[in-house]
């Protein structure tokens, strides 16, 4: 591989921003679905929060646990999504026969998913200060933690899903919404993974969200930061995403094998 | 010592399972020619084209651009190439200068307003350069297209019928283009085209394909002459029903 230029990344990021920058409908989406999450689930902890011991302890939990949650959902779609962008543009063969190599389009693809991310979640995190007296900030320290391992995770997840699409086709487009969905219920998002089947607490010890939920829980509850947790995420994510990478680069050498660089499209 | 052919092709070919797209090519280029690879539907010239740019691996056999091993090297020699057709598009809601932009920075463009600038007067493209790139017709398509082409002034062009669908006014001021192009730069262009009297203005050479394999090179007038004909149109019509030269059709 010769060596990674930056220039070259932030070339294929500016052609994110500039598609960005084109639609403030597409600007207003981003923001748009995390927000109304956040005011769904912030009337629902103001309502629970009377009538349970574990909200009336600690008023975030759920807020938190949203909020972090669609870091997760927005840096995996901010990934994929993105990536689908140059299929149906058929733009992919002009991008993959000019000097840019496939490891900087997985990288420029990941600057952007941060972008995305940090606007759409971002915007929804400072809204709920005002609307619920929530400040996620206040998780201090860990949150950075939290928030780069839930990004890793997105990431990973998104590269995956770029890889099967790349490989199947249009056709397997709705998996980039579906895939993350399946996973929601074993990461202990809104409960601890104790709550899950004892057959299905391995596999949720398995995904790097799941430490992130309990190092939540863990501060908002305990007033302790699980450093422990964030580690085991960190390695999970070290792995995941590793995977990620491979099969995605794999995914565009198969698909030079088998031609379909050229007809990649809707 | 002479200098080693701008392309150089040595018994390629492309399998997909039993079909043989491309079946044991070998042709050069000369640096600074221009060369066709004409032929049929489906002779192998966009598969020959993609496995020169590297975005489609050979099954067999070799390719060196400008002395290096494209499958195995192509990320040398990528910055030093570049290609345009009208089947491999741009992003359409970003404009004209956005597109350029991107792709200027790609290839490590230096000066890159100075180089659209350029490319916008000498293609005639500087009126639209704020306009989306989907709103543009397929004229204006091909010009930008070949600005694109055109940014990191390569030393190798490869045009997939960089003609196709204009009107002649249109396909004209194209060739003079490409024409000039080449006399300023002294770069070597290869190009599939189905449109024969671009071949005879255009190419000092013509390789010739079907069924994968190639059945006739030379110069289009050696292969005029060759044939018994009078244009190109005659000979490719030949090639392409299968007709050896010098056979006599009633």
């Amino acid at each position: 591989m010769n060596g990674i230029s930056l220039y070259r990344i932030g070339a294929l990021a500016l052609r994110y921003l500039y598609l960005l920058r084109s639609s403030r409908v597409r600007i207003i989406e981003l923001a748009y679905w995390p927000t109304v999450q956040m005011i769904l689930w912030g009337f629902i902890t103001r309502y629970l929060a009377g009538h349970s011991d574990v909200l009336s302890q600690a008023t975030g939990l759920l807020l938190a646990g949203v909020l972090l949650w669609d870091i997760l959902f927005r840096s995996q779609l901010g990934l994929s999504v993105v990536f689908f962008e140059e299929l149906h543009a058929r733009n992919l063969a002009q991008l993959l026969i000019s000097p840019l190599q496939p490891i900087e389009l997985i990288l420029a693809l990941m600057s952007i998913s941060l972008v995305r991310t940090l606007l759409g979640v971002g915007i929804a995190i400072l809204l709920a200060i005002p609307f619920y007296d929530f400040n996620l900030f206040g998780l201090g320290l860990p949150l950075a933690g939290f928030f780069l391992n839930l990004l890793l995770m997105g990431w990973a997840i998104g590269l995956l899903v770029s890889a099967l699409v790349l490989r199947y086709g249009m056709g397997a487009e709705s998996i980039a919404w579906a895939a993350i969905f399946a996973l929601a219920p074993l990461c202990g998002i809104y409960y601890p993974v104790a709550t899950l089947p004892g057959w299905l607490q391995p596999l949720s010890w398995a995904l790097p969200a799941s430490y992130v939920f309990e190092g939540m829980r863990a501060v908002l509850l305990e007033h302790a930061a699980r450093l422990d947790y964030l580690l085991y995420a960190l390695l999970l994510n070290a792995g995941y995403l590793g995977l990620g990478i491979r099969v995605f680069l794999a995914t565009v050498h198969q698909a030079r094998e088998r031609g379909s660089l050229l007809q990649s499209g809707e | 010592m002479a200098e080693p052919p701008a392309i150089e092709v040595e018994d390629l070919s492309k399998h997909y399972g039993p079909v043989r797209a491309v079946d044991g090519i070998s042709f050069s280029v000369v640096r600074g020619a221009t060369c066709a690879l004409l032929g049929g539907n489906g002779a192998g010239k966009t598969t020959t084209i993609a496995m020169l740019l590297g975005l489609l691996l050979p099954t067999g056999g070799q390719i060196r651009i400008l002395s290096e091993d494209v499958p195995r090297h192509r990320q040398r020699v990528l910055p030093r190439m570049n290609f345009s057709s009208p089947y491999v598009d741009l992003p359409q809601r970003l404009t004209v200068a956005e597109n350029l932009t991107v792709y200027a920075r790609l290839y490590g463009v230096r000066h890159v307003r100075e180089r659209l600038a350029t490319l916008g007067r000498e293609l005639d493209i500087d009126a639209f350069f704020q306009r989306p790139y989907g709103s543009l017709s397929a004229g204006q398509k091909t010009r930008v297209a070949l600005a694109k082409a055109l940014l990191n002034q390569p030393e190798i062009l490869l045009l997939d019928e960089p003609t196709a669908s204009l009107d002649p006014d249109s396909a004209d001021r194209i060739r003079a283009i490409l024409t000039d192009y080449q006399h300023q730069s002294g770069a070597t262009l290869l190009l599939a085209s189905h449109n024969m009297s671009e071949v005879e203005r255009l190419c000092d050479q013509v390789v010739m394909l079907r069924a994968g394999r190639i059945v006739a090179t030379g110069t289009p007038r050696e292969l005029i002459h060759r044939y018994g004909r009078k244009d190109m149109e005659e000979v490719f019509l030949d090639i392409a029903r299968g007709i050896q030269s010098g056979e006599v059709v009633e």
